[in-house]
């Protein structure tokens, strides 16, 4: 399955969604982000830019440490899921509907 | 520093093969005959899907346990062309009579199909309050089960 979706494809990596619900609990640098993950500190720079890129995450620079945080509201995430929920959605219907119309034909034909 | 952020309406555009009549009816009367399962929410499984066909008319899900989930209602009934539900549910799960997000689907006469242009808006509305923005992160059904449902659409898709 292809997703056109920059948001919904960076939270498809299980790390990247560990990285989700720490930043949830309230902003932190990188080095308080890794802790007790099973991946290195660059990994985990590597995961903040991903999220970042796909709009999920932001950052600011405090004297040396740069603070990312989530966007308080998750909106970035609810509209990453609502896209790709309608996806599904929308197929269902869609087959459904053909599915309806076929049915319909056979049904007229002589 | 502000970090809202004003999400872009979900637009979706597909052509069917059956006439605006039938693609419409099957939205709306047919709707529990595709709605999909796995994303329900409540506490207890889906058993139908509900749309009721008229201005006004109700949005819900029957649920296993007798419950009835709502979501929302029909802001504009205009077969076969326009249908316009309000989506009521908050980022927390949660329905909120008060809460106004718009899904619009239009039907347009195509060839001998239908095209079908649908449009999810007003999504900024389910951050307009900051209690529902906590309430997201804090709720067990939120923010948490947010993640968990990307994890079982990775989990499909991989």
């Amino acid at each position: 399955m292809a997703y056109g979706n920059a948001a919904f494809a960076a939270l498809s990596d299980p790390t990247r969604r560990q990285v989700m619900e720490r930043l949830a609990a309230g902003p932190r640098a990188v080095g308080d982000i890794a802790v007790g993950l099973p991946v290195s500190r660059p990994a985990v720079s590597q995961h903040l830019k991903v999220l970042k890129e796909a709009g999920l995450v932001s950052d600011r620079q405090e004297g040396a440490r740069r603070i990312y945080a989530i966007d308080p509201k998750g909106l970035g995430a609810m509209r990453a899921w609502l896209d790709q929920f309608w996806d599904v959605a929308l197929t269902a219907f869609a087959a459904e509907a053909e599915r309806v119309a076929a049915n319909d034909e056979k049904e007229d034909a002589p | 520093m502000s970090l809202a952020i004003k999400p872009a309406p979900v637009k979706k555009t597909l052509v069917v093969a059956a006439s605006p009549q039938t693609a419409f009816e099957v939205f709306t009367t047919g709707f529990d005959r595709w709605w999909p399962r796995s994303h329900s929410i409540g506490d207890s499984p889906l058993k139908t899907a509900v749309l009721e066909g008229r201005q006004g008319g109700r949005w819900y899900g029957l649920l296993e346990n007798g419950a009835e989930a709502e979501w929302g209602d029909v802001l504009a009934w205009d077969p076969p062309n326009r249908l316009l539900l309000a989506w009521r549910i908050d980022a927390g799960w949660k329905y909120d009579p008060a809460l106004l997000t718009e899904v619009e689907v239009l039907f347009t006469p195509e060839g001998s199909g239908t095209r079908v242009n649908f449009e999810h808006r007003l999504l900024g509305n389910m951050g307009a309050e900051g209690e529902g923005a906590r309430a997201m992160f804090d709720s067990e059904g939120g923010w948490g089960t947010l993640l968990q449902m990307f994890a079982a659409e990775a989990a499909k898709a991989s």
